[in-house]
């Protein structure tokens, strides 16, 4: 079936070729056209040429649960939540209705795991990092993302407006995170860090108090301190650690070629202002927190 | 046959004593027969492991996936890179397996205990020894760990603690008491009723008897299962990892989630094993001794 499947796509692929070398184009917007560097093995972007894991549809996954801001209900398919609609304003713009896009449950540390996917891009708040740009690759960013810290609003831990502040304090994040490297190499804490499988056993930890703070991206720092545990209030966010600000990717299979579309689609979005209306509908309630400088 | 039996009680006749040949220095031909059998032996033992085991290296080496296994599980340099990491973690296990086990032995022998009483006021005892021993084995100790251990700090009682490996400890111990409880059962059980009425009818009450005559006969006989469920309990250690604390397991995922390699897993495992495998030879050699014991008393 692999193999069946593999020679299929590569017959795809030189079907494709063969029209771009032979000129005939497509009907479709093609963007590598307009893009002018004459590349003959730039691919089409039309719907019907694009190599996909399952035929004529789009597969997107993410990790369950899908929790809010990104998705609402746990249901990524209502296009409802950040990333959700983001994933649902690409697939429009790639030319896929919204009944040609499906789900697939993928966890957060296998989406950016090296190997072979069953997913066209996965999207689920993963930061683009060079590590895991090697294993995977990885469109242009979608949102910055700044990490923060959620504690409750009554402990020591809610006073801290300075990494030293925070040196003394028990931090948790979830396993593989940029959240947990932030804390082992930014806040580098007296104490080690706990580690929880996902962020669910992290902010249960927390309800517990068996730490004093997690450090979680602000956005989700926002939701989890409004609305599900009680008490508890988002102490501060960081700004970059580096010259770029972190950003969150789209994840493919590595070399899929299908990034070069998502990415012109991404483009459009960012252009036509659609990206923007997307945050401000449901990230914008993330605004202000109190900024703990790095320095 | 009174005859034969009157024969027999005679003395011996004395047997004229005759002359041996004298028996040449140094081994005996069936000796030497012997030796070179189990010369043999060996070399045939030896030349069938080498065989079997260098056929295996290369059939394993020249697989056409090998060098792709070798870099994701025993790359020296994620090796050597991780250990460190890995190591002083362990040190977690260590704690909780040792404190769980203590707490364990007691637990479990006072749950056999009452369950294996039989006066009847202590029958709301054996109800609920019983129920206990039915409903935590048959429960993961997952399900334990999550309830302890984010379940009851969440409570946020005053006075009782918060700390996660307290709780893990506490969820080990409950769990495998049950289990071990059973062992204990399985033992005093086979201790044979006679025993018991033996010292009643010396003038033991039925407690003594327990203390002074089945008990030590029957953690006696179940030391090697005892040992069996403790190195499963060893392993379980690992599970502390999912309520935050990094334990062993726990540092080699997340290496393994930083760098995509799975080498640290091994070196997780390898520690493991440096645990398990001299308390696995130690059951195998206290089995072989009581197989010894028992099979010599029998015979004599």
């Amino acid at each position: 079936m692999a193999v069946r499947s593999k020679a299929r796509r590569l017959g795809a692929l030189v079907v494709v070729g063969g029209l771009v070398v032979a000129g005939c184009g497509s009907s479709d917007d093609d963007d590598a056209a307009t893009d002018g560097d004459g590349e003959a093995t730039e691919q089409s972007c039309a719907v019907e040429d694009l190599q996909l894991v399952n035929d004529g549809v789009l597969t997107v996954g993410t990790d369950t649960p899908a929790f809010p801001p990104w998705f609402v209900d746990d249901e990524p398919t209502n296009g409802e939540g950040f990333e959700s609609a983001v994933a649902y304003a690409v697939a429009d713009e790639l030319g896929f209705s919204e009944d040609q896009v499906t789900w697939t449950t993928v966890a957060f540390n296998n989406a950016f795991a090296p190997g072979e996917k069953d997913f066209d891009f996965d999207i689920n708040q993963v930061s683009i990092t060079p590590d895991r740009d090697e294993a995977v690759d990885f469109s242009d960013g979608y949102y910055d993302v700044n990490q923060a810290i959620v504690g409750f609003a009554d402990s020591a831990a809610a006073d801290a407006t300075s990494l030293d502040d925070l040196k003394g304090l028990k931090l948790g994040a979830q396993l593989g995170t940029t959240s947990l490297d932030f804390i082992n190499d930014v806040i580098q804490p007296e104490q080690e860090a706990f580690v929880y499988n996902d962020n669910n056993a992290a902010k249960a930890a927390l309800d517990a108090q068996q730490v004093d703070g997690i450090v979680l991206d602000l956005p989700t720092a926002f939701f989890v301190s409004a609305t599900e545990i009680e008490g508890t209030e988002v102490i501060g966010q960081f700004p970059a650690s580096g010259d770029q600000p972190e950003q969150f990717g789209m994840v493919f299979e590595d070399g899929n070629p299908l990034r070069d579309c998502v990415n012109d689609a991404l483009a459009s979005l960012k252009d036509s202002g659609r990206l923007d209306e997307i945050e401000q509908e449901w990230l914008s309630d993330s605004v202000d927190a109190p900024v703990i400088p790095l320095g | 046959m009174t005859d034969d039996i009157d024969a027999a009680l005679e003395p011996e006749p004395e047997v004229p004593e005759v002359a041996l040949p004298e028996r040449p220095e140094g081994p005996t031909r069936r000796q030497l027969a012997e030796r070179a059998e189990r010369r043999r032996a060996v070399l045939i033992a030896l030349f069938s492991t080498v065989v079997v085991f260098a056929a295996l290296m290369v059939l394993v080496v020249s697989a056409p996936g090998w060098p792709d296994v070798r870099r994701s599980f025993f790359s020296w340099h994620h090796f050597s890179e991780s250990l460190p990491d890995v190591l002083p973690a362990f040190w977690i296990n260590v704690k909780v397996f040792v404190t769980a086990e203590a707490f364990i032995l007691v637990l479990a022998l006072l749950l056999a205990l009452a369950r294996s009483s039989r006066a009847p006021v202590l029958f709301p005892l054996r109800i609920l020894s019983t129920v206990y021993v039915d409903v935590l084995r048959g429960i993961p100790v997952l399900l334990v760990l999550f309830l302890l251990g984010f379940g009851v700090p969440a409570l946020r009682l005053d006075g009782v603690p918060r700390d996660p490996v307290f709780w893990a400890t506490v969820a080990l111990v409950l769990s495998y008491s049950a289990y071990v409880s059973e062992v204990y059962r399985a033992g005093i059980d086979s201790v044979h009723e006679s025993q018991r009425a033996a010292a009643r009818s010396l003038g033991l009450t039925s407690a003594q008897a327990m203390r002074f005559v089945v008990l030590p006969q029957a953690v006696r006989r179940v030391v090697p299962p005892l040992l069996n469920d403790f190195i499963a309990l060893q392993k379980e250690t690992a599970l502390v990892g999912v309520l935050g604390p990094i334990e062993a397991a726990r540092q080699a995922q997340i290496y393994s989630s930083r760098e995509f390699n799975f080498t640290s897993y091994v070196a997780a495992a390898l520690i493991f094993l440096a645990f398990t495998i001299p308390l696995t030879r130690l059951t195998d050699w206290l089995l072989s001794r009581q197989r010894t014991r028992i099979s010599g008393g029998r015979l004599a």
